[in-house]
């Protein structure tokens, strides 16, 4: 046990005297955030948008004032009805419209509801989700002006996507992220780690050392299963605080999936590291290996329904769809686990596989 | 159970149909500096790497330290140290956590670890440099400590490969005075080297030709067997047969 808290001590260090990967990976997280994040905003200014107002009064022209007066929207066209919406989003020169109802002077005087329509083009789901949130936001500071205090009615806007019917949030890239985060950080990490002791010869000494190969194992994974849970933190805290990315289950259920996950990339990240003889062969490997079947395979940046049957039939290999999916239903759905048992129990089934071929791998002494 | 530090018998390794160690027999007493020479690739540091339990030999047995090889591997690893021709410290580990961490692998009590590494400090003169990160100390200074540290845990037999490659002459003689000491008090040493003026400080050597022993006894022992003024010749003779120092 002495021997073994000496090992996780002298990994830590290793991680700590190494400043720059080290600098590398606590900003790696934080800086993807905000990279998706604003990529994701480039394009939303100046929103050409239709309004539909059949019959227009005070209460609608000061809406419509302050809608062009904002800087994210113009308005493209002013209508009493609805009928030429659907053609104006084929051509695209509307991307969102505002349907509102009859009569909105007199209902706002009534205290009656007020039900608007906010119709946005969902074809890229990212910007559409900004274009709601920022119409919203206008329409909910408008209605609160225009309400006298006391009164306590609602505004429900329905939102209806048009060419993506099924999109769930625009904040769909953290999940996918945080997947992506912890498969470098511990695999590609782990896989460098032990092929470095390889390399400079200082794991043939541990290896007719007393110590066991199982000890040498998780003393140097113990540090980046630290750091990967920093990270996933740092990326939650990220998503939260800058584009307000919403929990909706339950956290401690997120972190212990999250928990499984990187046990699941570490041990990727032991089976690279046996099969390998260096560290450079490490990285391209678990580059290519992992990161892009991360990337491409799971659901992160391209839907699964979409891929080429094959790859589908592939992308169940790939251990980041299943913790994708997971993500996706703690984080947006508020899932729990009676939902997301089966994904669960997939990557536990994984993670042992590798764990157990990594390890044997490992214990194989250096031929 | 054998009194020798080393007894071997018929170690063989192959490499597919390459037999990298062949059939060698030879043993080691307790507290004997025994030198293994010969060219590149002749087999020792396969012959080494099967002794210490890293490559399994494909026939033969050994006892080291007095346990069996195959059957005992664990008594064995407890009680041998090991210096790789590779430079086997962390580098981004200072001095004293570099002797800590082995200490602590090898089940150094705490108390002892602080008194060996305040002795091995005096002793290479290193005492200024004991937060040092090992990567900035000299590398005549690293192979010294690095066989320091091999000697840490006090163990019966001591496996030195090649270990004063690229060192200069004045560090040269003081790690062979290190070896000295070990060897007197009563740790055994098998040594490796390229030099020759190395295999005279050592009691016995062994020359190995294409996997087996070609000759073995003490240097003079050696020299005469053979036929030849120095071990220069003898070296000369063995590995490269039909060559114009042929006598």
């Amino acid at each position: 046990m002495r021997a073994f808290l000496g090992f996780v001590r002298k990994e830590t260090l290793h991680l700590l005297r190494d400043r720059q990967t080290l600098a590398i990976l606590i900003l790696f997280p934080v800086v993807q955030v905000l990279i998706f994040g604003f990529a994701v905003r480039t394009d939303v200014r100046d929103i050409a948008i239709a309004i539909v107002d059949p019959t227009p009064d005070v209460a609608t022209i000061e809406l419509r004032d302050r809608i062009a007066a904002s800087d994210r929207f113009h308005i493209a066209a002013v209508s009493p009805s609805a009928d030429e919406l659907d053609l104006q989003f084929r051509e695209g020169s509307v991307r969102q419209a505002l349907v509102l109802p009859r009569d909105v002077e007199r209902k706002i005087g009534r205290a009656d509801s007020l039900q608007l329509q906010l119709i946005t083009d969902g074809s890229d789901p990212n910007t559409a989700g900004i274009m709601m949130g920022y119409a919203t936001a206008i329409l909910q500071r408008w209605y609160r002006d225009a309400v006298p205090a006391g009164r306590s009615l609602q505004i429900e806007p329905q939102v209806r996507m048009r060419y993506n019917p099924t999109l769930e949030s625009a904040h769909l890239f953290v999940p996918g992220l945080v997947a992506f985060v912890l498969t470098i950080i511990s695999a590609l990490m782990t896989a460098i780690s032990i092929t470095r002791e390889k390399e400079t010869g200082t794991m043939e000494m541990l290896l007719v050392s007393p110590i066991r190969p199982t000890a040498i194992v998780a003393g140097k994974v113990i540090p980046y299963i630290v750091l990967g849970f920093v990270s996933v933190l740092l990326v939650l805290v990220a998503a939260r605080t800058v584009f307000g990315v919403p929990l909706r289950g339950s956290l401690v259920l997120l972190l212990a999936e999250s928990l499984l996950y990187i046990v699941t990339a570490l041990a990727l990240g032991i089976m690279i590291s046996t099969k390998v003889p260096n560290q450079r062969t490490a990285m391209i490997a678990a580059l290519a290996g992992l990161m892009m079947p991360t990337l491409l395979l799971s659901g992160f940046i391209f839907p699964i329904d979409s891929l080429p049957v094959v790859l589908q039939w592939l992308s169940n290999l790939v251990p980041a769809r299943w913790f994708l999916t997971i993500v996706r239903g703690i984080m947006l759905k508020g899932a729990g686990l009676v939902t997301l048992w089966q994904e669960t129990l997939i990557l536990v089934g994984m993670t042992l596989f590798l764990l157990i071929k990594g390890s044997r791998g490992l214990a194989i002494r250096l031929g | 159970m054998s009194d020798y530090a080393i007894d071997a018998h018929e170690l063989t390794r192959r490499f597919g149909s390459f037999t990298a160690v062949d059939a060698i027999t030879f043993n080691v007493e307790q507290g004997e500096v025994f030198g293994f020479l010969g060219a590149n690739g002749a087999g020792k540091t396969t012959a080494i790497r099967m002794l210490i339990g890293a490559l399994e030999p494909t026939s033969g047995s050994a006892t080291v330290a007095g346990y069996d090889l195959k059957t005992q591997a664990d008594q064995v690893r407890r009680r041998i140290g090991y210096m790789s021709q590779k430079f086997s410290l962390y580098e981004d580990l200072t001095v004293r956590e570099n002797i800590t961490l082995y200490g602590g692998i090898y089940g150094v009590s705490d108390k002892d670890i602080a008194t060996r590494t305040g002795d091995i400090l005096t002793r290479i003169g290193l005492e200024h440099a004991g937060d040092d990160l090992v990567r900035d100390i000299p590398l005549g200074w690293k192979q010294q400590l690095a066989f320091c540290v091999a000697l840490l845990h006090r163990p019966a037999v001591v496996f030195l490969d090649e270990p004063t490659g690229g060192v200069d002459p004045i560090t040269r003689r003081r790690f062979w005075e290190l070896i000295y000491e070990a060897g007197a008090a009563g740790t055994s040493v098998l040594v490796t080297t390229h030099y020759l003026d190395e295999a005279e400080y050592c009691r016995r050597i062994s020359i190995m030709v294409n996997g087996a022993i070609a000759a073995m006894g003490t240097p003079s022992e050696v020299r005469k067997a053979v036929g030849a003024e120095t071990l220069d010749e003898v070296f000369l003779k063995l590995t490269r047969p039909g060559s114009g120092a042929a006598a």
